[in-house]
């Protein structure tokens, strides 16, 4: 087949709304881009343990300590699944952890703020989870069929992340003045910053519009952003915590939050590595990663003293039955 | 294929399946006869509740301070797991240790505001984490233990914790198989690995003593057929080290003997840290609710 | 440019559920053997439930096929499960959003 019927075979699966497969022919421009978009998504879903991990041996009821204790693990175990989603794509993951750690490879900015109170850890199920969210369902339906099913599994899990958050700050709001201090505090400081995890402005955004032709992307930044608000606005109003954004009012013409201007000076800044928390983020994931090196290559080795003789030629062969197979 | 096919028999738990136990405000032993058995004093089930989950309490801690920092993103999962489970069997049992003494505290009573001397764990649960080795070397020698103790406990006149040790005992046996692999495989891995968990098990062993140490409380509840002495264990710890030991090419150190004092908690300075850490969000909001 | 003596290959994952029919695939993990890859899947994969029968494979012994054979380098007597190798160079001019 030539290249001309490839693309345009390619072109009428996208236009269909079906998915593209790891075996399926593909622009290179679309591999390069889901390998970017996928790697980026995975590295913060693993950088963003840090934050709100520092609080787990610190959280302040047993409760509180097992809910977050299991969060940060749902994290992890989705960076995991966002890994291997790129790896479909012929990337190795320890090649990606080093791109990563070098700062080739970028993370989501929103967690190079740092998580200053425990309150932070609900703003953060709240307002940060909530924008990954509006961000993520539509992903559900990315035309690239390992990141689509990579999704729909993390949608599941993050939406019960947020009501926990919520359910936190639900609880504090009704508390102590201190706590009630503590959570509009913790709001002050993350919802501009949550703002900027859409992206710059659509006018601002140069990917934007190929993207959305290979159905990578469904909704433009500021169609996602204006989203989140007219959704996180009400949210701000039952819980009692006052948004910081003095130009936040309904329109009743456009039938949606009109609101105020984001600092892209701030986003760009941060985004290039001058953020509060970049470097330490960064230096945590280098430590654990180097520091493990030696156990890594410790189970390496003891696998390969101890690999079995039928690796090769000899494999049991699968079970074609799957009903007889062997259990575990 | 369905996409969803893949996940809907695994995601389709409930809450509770997936959170240890509960993130809800469900009472964790609801349905079990809690009245104290004949024959015993409460103080002492109290004490023994404490201690028990003392171990799993401050374990879980140790554990939890790995997060982020395991060698690699599957360990973090296991990691996890394991911290979770423990943490969720320190909760059942503060919180019996509260419905037994008549205090009515909370799980987070016994967690928070009690000071370092009001602790009732062995020191082998307490002393920091130097590396990966000696965490494994630890979690192992830490399982092996409590697997035994609570196998034995299962049968216990205290229903409550006999449904404890019940669901303790398949953790506890993923926990300790979990770590003899890791010990295993860093024993018999590299040169480097080889010292690492060597050194590791010779910083441990000074600690194991304890672990087989009945405490007075311990001897009346095992009289009683409600508690285990753990120096019945001893036996059985030493068999599994040993076998675990030998397939990873280590030497068995010098565990220390048995016999001296046992789960004398004190203002030592790793405690003290220990609760700084643990305690001080909650401290500093006296009676707040989270 | 990597150092492969601490690597881990890939392993594929394919779980049955309690109520399932057949094991499904659901994903990847890296571990140092096969023995790992299982403890791994239960610890990622299911969360420790109990009932559920998991089968792990190193992706380099999967045989696939393309369901859709329209491809230059189709090999008709199948092929690797990812048929890119590894290492793809990811370029530095790809602007981020």
């Amino acid at each position: 087949m030539t290249t001309v019927e490839l693309q345009e075979h390619f072109d009428r699966t996208i236009a269909h709304d079906r998915r593209i497969e790891p075996r399926d022919w593909m622009p290179d421009g679309y591999r390069k881009t889901m390998i970017r978009q996928i790697s980026q998504h995975a590295h913060s879903e693993i950088i963003g343990m840090q934050p709100e991990g520092y609080w787990i041996t610190r959280a302040p009821s047993l409760r509180r300590k097992a809910i977050l204790l299991a969060k940060v693990q749902d994290e992890a175990g989705h960076g995991m699944y966002l890994y291997c989603a790129a790896e479909t794509l012929g990337v190795d993951r320890a090649d990606l952890t080093r791109r990563l750690i070098s700062g080739d490879q970028k993370y989501s900015s929103i967690f190079n703020y740092p998580s200053l109170t425990f309150a932070d850890v609900g703003v953060i199920g709240w307002l940060v989870d909530g924008a990954a969210i509006c961000n993520q369902v539509p992903l559900c339906r990315s035309s690239f069929g390992p990141y689509a099913r990579a999704m729909i599994r993390i949608c599941k899990e993050e939406s019960f992340h947020q009501r926990q958050g919520y359910e936190l700050l639900m609880t504090m709001m009704r508390g102590t003045r201190a706590q009630r201090a503590m959570v509009q505090d913790a709001s002050n400081r993350w919802w501009w910053p949550s703002l900027m995890m859409f992206g710059p402005p659509d006018n601002d955004s140069p990917n934007t519009e190929q993207s959305m032709a290979w159905g990578i992307k469904r909704h433009t930044n500021d169609e996602l952003r204006q989203r989140f608000v007219d959704m996180t606005v009400p949210q701000a109003e039952a819980l009692g915590v006052t948004l910081p954004d003095p130009d936040l009012r309904w329109n009743e013409e456009r039938g949606h939050y009109d609101f105020g201007e984001v600092d892209w000076a701030e986003f760009k800044r941060v985004i290039r590595g001058d953020g509060p928390c970049n470097a330490e983020r960064i230096g945590n994931r280098r430590a654990a990663h180097e520091s493990g090196a030696w156990v890594r290559a410790a189970a390496a080795a003891h696998a390969a003293k101890h690999a079995s003789p039928a690796t090769s030629d000899d494999k049991a062969p699968m079970p074609q039955n799957a009903q007889g197979g062997p259990d575990e | 294929m369905d996409t969803y096919d893949a996940y809907q028999a695994i995601t389709d738990v409930t809450e509770d399946q997936r959170w240890a136990f509960g993130a809800g405000f469900d009472d964790p032993l609801s349905g079990i006869d809690t009245t104290i058995p004949d024959g015993i004093s409460a103080d002492d089930l109290a004490a023994y509740c404490e201690m028990l989950g003392d171990d799993a309490l401050l374990m879980s801690h140790r554990l939890q301070q790995w997060v982020g920092h395991a060698p690699e993103l599957e360990e973090e999962a296991a990691l996890a797991n394991i911290a979770l489970d423990l943490l969720g069997q320190a909760r059942f049992l503060l919180a019996r240790a509260g419905t037994v003494d008549g205090s009515g505290r909370t799980e987070d009573d016994y967690a928070f505001l009690r000071g370092p001397a009001q602790f009732r764990h062995v020191r082998l649960v307490e002393i920091v984490d130097s590396d990966f080795g000696f965490a494994m070397a630890r979690l192992l020698v830490f399982s092996t233990w409590r697997l035994a103790v609570l196998d034995r406990l299962r049968a216990s006149r205290d229903p409550v914790l006999a449904a404890i040790a019940d669901k303790g005992v398949k953790e506890m046996t993923y926990h300790r198989d979990y770590a003899a692999q890791w010990v295993i495989r860093l024993g018999d891995g590299t040169e480097f690995s080889h010292q690492r968990v060597q050194a590791g098990l010779d910083h441990v062993a000074p600690f194991v003593g304890e672990l087989f140490t009945d405490s007075d409380v311990e001897t009346r509840l095992a009289a009683a057929g409600v508690g285990v002495r753990p120096s019945e264990t001893h036996a059985e710890f030493d068999a599994a080290l040993d076998a675990v030991l030998s397939a990873a090419t280590l030497g068995c150190p010098a565990w220390s003997a048995s016999g001296g004092a046992t789960r004398t908690a004190g203002h030592r300075d790793t405690l003290t840290r220990l609760l700084a850490e643990l305690q001080s969000v909650a401290r500093a909001h006296p009676g707040a609710t989270w | 440019m990597s150092d492969t003596s601490e690597d881990w290959p890939l392993y594929e994952v394919f779980l049955r559920g309690k109520r399932g029919l057949n094991h499904v695939h659901v994903g990847s993990l890296h571990a140092a053997d096969a023995h790992m890859a299982l403890h791994h899947a239960r610890d990622v994969y299911t969360r420790r439930n109990e009932g559920v029968s998991i089968w792990v494979v190193a992706s380099k012994d999967i045989t696939a096929s393309s369901p859709d054979e329209k491809d230059p380098f189709f090999a008709p007597s199948g092929d690797k499960v990812y048929r890119h190798p590894t290492f793809y160079a990811i370029p530095d001019n790809v602007p981020h959003m």
